[in-house]
């Protein structure tokens, strides 16, 4: 399963699906990634974690733990 | 005729820009009751009879986080006359979002589209009527810094909220979508207001626990629910969501146009440097570096030092001196005000100017958008703590002054970690602490290198420690804050906001500390040169005939297992919660010298006689982690807003100050070949209790959503 995590920088995909549950999952949707989104994994931290996506027009960081969530394609 | 007017929008859409421009100077900051959320009221500076309430900046009305619970308990229960929502016209589409939602309580709304002259600038375009007319409701184009279209915003608020007209929600979901709410709709009770009866259906829809919680009888939906996400193979959170956005999509494809799609925007090109993996962390020490050296090191010493020596020193003492004596004012009271009152106050208040700076660089950098940059870049360090990446700041600008320090926890948008930010910021030295060092240093150690180094280790570990043990216990457990956060677009800050920003701060910290810090000051004046002699209560000549000695006597059996437990150590303790530089003063009137230099180069010999070097950097760890001044304690108190978290972080840094004051003696003792003994029992205990604090399985919380076990 490809997810947000796994997405190299540079790479634009499409939102299959949000795994996970909770308060996350629906920050994650509220601001702007649901199904059939199109997200672009921008950079990554210079300390290896949040990455940085552009979506919807708006610059966004998350956790990658969270990213892991987010199934892609 | 009073009208309430709300302002909501996401976070840095202008919002308090636009908040300021229409109430100018008419505000009013305090808190939401109970809560570490800021709370800004203020009149319309055209229209009087108008209040204008600024809700916490928020992306959507869930149920979430503890800003989005506190606005929408307020646009629910205290229904506003009017809602101003200002939406960043640069960032339509997730800007929308929140817009969908208001428009669901029947309250009038009028949206301000912000940040027009940037749209221009830009070329783009957005067709602000059709878009008024597809969401059923007025739009207004401003642009908030520029002071455009404000006025025309304020006055069809206005007008809007004394016509009483709720907003028709325009918005429709997909017709099993819309089946299923009109079912549930059917099943509310009539105590719901009609115009609130769409806000409440969506949200049960949504199985929202808050709402869930707050209706008297819970209508049994759950079946008609269950269908629909069979149905559209979904849950209903993400049916709602999704409907939502492709809503807005079809919104912005009818009203929107862009320029240029895909090149890179400034920001983006800026980010390119400031958070490029080799250059992000050097970039970022030189601008802490700068920040530091010049609030503090250059022109916030320079200031400090100003008003300590000049006008404390020249011009205020001796002005009151030479009245006080003109009026015959007698000599005790005499030596109240100018040494208790103007000496204890005014030490206090020399660090204001310092504060001021460095709260002006503060405002800037969040302003601009830096900030969100920093917690980018720290926070995996500090996620492992327990706290936030914008942790970092507060912590760094404690190693100034630790009233700034704490008042910056401001900008962690995560209650807990706020709280736990609050609790651990004065661990690391001040600037006050680095005298006691000093003489520490230099009575018991002669001078060597490592003592001030040492201190810092100590309080960075301590920080360390104590998020990570506190972050295991219940009160501060449960699921992390998303760490899903905007990164805004860079811009110059306006510098009103600025000034604002930094006077609103520093004034309010003198306001409501400043009354600790007088009463503190008097007190300790008091007992220091009031005591019984001979059976009488007279004014003392030597201090330890006064009542402070007593209370020292008192407190001084209680440090013997650290090592330090004379009167003279616990009496200098004592004032050094007045303010940490006291520590060294008080030494010496009590070894007889009214004034010491600042490293107390005067007492060394006597404090080599009373202390060993064991127990004297006992005495020094117990100082620095203790409770901090009280001027400290009183910006704690403010953040806080909540007696129970303000006594729990003086007694938690106490307790944890004499837990490692304690363990440094006893375990000292052992190493220094003094044996076993009890205390030296205790302290192994202590340490094996430490380790398993630190490394215990995080705990699952209790209450899975954000409300905090001390609220209320």
């Amino acid at each position: 399963m490809k997810t947000l995590k796994t997405t190299k920088c540079g790479e634009t995909v499409t939102v299959v699906k949000l795994h996970g549950d909770g308060a996350v999952r629906r920050r994650i949707m509220d601001m702007g990634i649901t199904k059939d989104t199109e997200v672009y994994v921008r950079k990554v931290a210079p300390l290896g974690d949040p990455i940085e996506v552009n979506v919807r027009g708006y610059e966004l960081s998350l956790r990658k733990a969270d990213a892991e969530t987010i199934e892609v394609r | 005729m009073h009208v309430k007017i709300a302002l909501a929008g996401n976070p840095n859409s202008g919002k308090t820009t636009l908040f300021n421009s229409l109430t100018g100077s008419n505000q009013y900051v305090g808190n939401w009751p109970g809560v570490t959320v800021e709370k800004k009221e203020g009149r319309l500076k055209n229209n009087k009879e108008a209040i204008l309430i600024d809700l916490p900046g928020i992306y959507s009305l869930s149920p979430y986080t503890l800003e989005e619970v506190v606005a929408r308990n307020y646009l629910l229960t205290e229904r506003p006359d009017a809602i101003i929502n200002i939406v960043d016209g640069t960032n339509l589409e997730r800007n929308l979002y929140l817009t969908t939602q208001l428009l669901e309580l029947g309250i009038p709304v009028v949206i301000a589209v912000n940040m027009m002259d940037v749209v221009n600038k830009r070329g783009d375009q957005i067709d602000l009527a059709k878009l008024g007319k597809e969401l059923g409701c007025e739009v207004v184009g401003i642009s908030a810094l520029r002071g455009k279209g404000i006025i025309e915003v304020a006055q069809r608020a206005v007008t809007l909220a004394q016509t009483g007209k709720g907003t028709p929600c325009a918005h429709r979901f997909d017709a099993k979508v819309e089946a299923a709410l009109a079912a549930i709709g059917a099943k509310l009770k009539p105590e719901i207001p009609q115009e609130q009866k769409r806000f409440y259906t969506i949200k049960l829809f949504e199985r929202d626990e808050k709402i869930v919680g707050q209706l008297k009888t819970i209508p049994n939906v759950e079946p008609i629910i269950a269908e629909v996400e069979t149905e559209l193979d979904d849950d209903s959170e993400s049916i709602i969501t999704s409907a939502r956005y492709t809503y807005i999509a079809s919104l912005i494809k009818d009203s929107q146009r862009k320029k240029n799609k895909e090149k890179l925007t400034t920001s983006d090109q800026i980010d390119q440097i400031v958070t490029n993996r080799w250059l992000a962390l050097p970039i970022f020490a030189v601008v802490m570096f700068l920040v530091y050296y010049v609030s503090v090191t250059t022109v916030g010493t320079f200031l400090t030092d100003w008003t300590n020596e000049v006008l404390f020193g020249e011009i205020i003492p001796p002005a009151v001196e030479n009245f006080l004596v003109s009026i015959n004012c007698a000599p005790w009271l005499q030596g109240l005000i100018l040494d208790g009152i103007i000496g204890g106050v005014g030490a206090v208040l020399g660090f204001v100017p310092q504060m001021f700076v460095l709260f002006f660089f503060l405002a800037f950098l969040e302003d601009s958008g830096y900030m969100a940059r920093i917690a980018f870049i720290m926070d995996r360090i500090f996620r492992k703590f327990g706290l936030s990446g914008k942790s970092f700041i507060p912590i760094l600008i404690g190693t100034g002054c630790g009233v700034p320090g704490i008042m910056a926890s401001r900008t962690i948008e995560n209650e807990r970690d706020r709280r736990m930010t609050i609790i651990t910021t004065t661990f690391i030295p001040c600037g006050a602490k680095l005298p006691i060092i000093a003489l520490i240093a230099g009575a018991l150690f002669g001078g060597t290198w490592w003592v001030a180094p040492s201190a810092y280790f100590l309080g960075i570990a301590a920080i360390i420690v104590s998020g990570i043990i506190l972050k295991k216990t219940k009160m501060f457990a449960g699921n992390p804050a998303p760490f899903v956060m905007e990164l805004p677009a860079y811009h110059w800050p306006a510098l009103t906001n600025v000034f604002r920003s930094m006077w609103e701060r520093g004034s309010s910290f003198i306001k409501k500390a400043g009354t600790i810090i007088l009463l503190s000051s008097i007190f300790v004046w008091l007992t220091s040169n009031f005591g019984v002699v001979e059976g009488k209560f007279s004014l003392v000549e030597d201090l330890s005939d006064g009542f402070l000695a007593v209370l020292g006597n008192v407190f001084a059996w209680l440090f013997k297992p650290l090592g330090w437990g004379t009167w003279q150590a616990a009496v200098a303790t004592l004032t050094g919660l007045v303010a940490k530089e006291n520590v060294v003063g008080t030494f010496g009137i009590i070894y007889g010298f009214a004034e010491v230099a600042e490293d107390g180069v005067e007492i060394w010999g006597t404090l080599a006689n009373s202390f060993t070097p064991l127990s004297a950097y006992s005495f020094l760890v117990f100082n620095l982690l203790c409770a901090p001044c009280f001027a400290a304690i009183g910006a704690i108190k403010r953040e806080m807003n909540n007696a129970k978290w303000t006594w729990f972080a003086l007694l938690y840094q106490t307790g944890f100050a004499y837990a490692v004051s304690f363990g440094v003696y006893q375990l000292g003792n052992l190493f220094a070949g003094h044996g076993f003994s009890t205390g030296t029992a205790i302290a192994t205990l202590l340490v094996v209790l430490l380790l398993y604090l630190l490394f215990k399985p995080y705990k699952k919380s209790t209450h899975s959503k954000t409300v905090t076990t001390f609220v209320g």
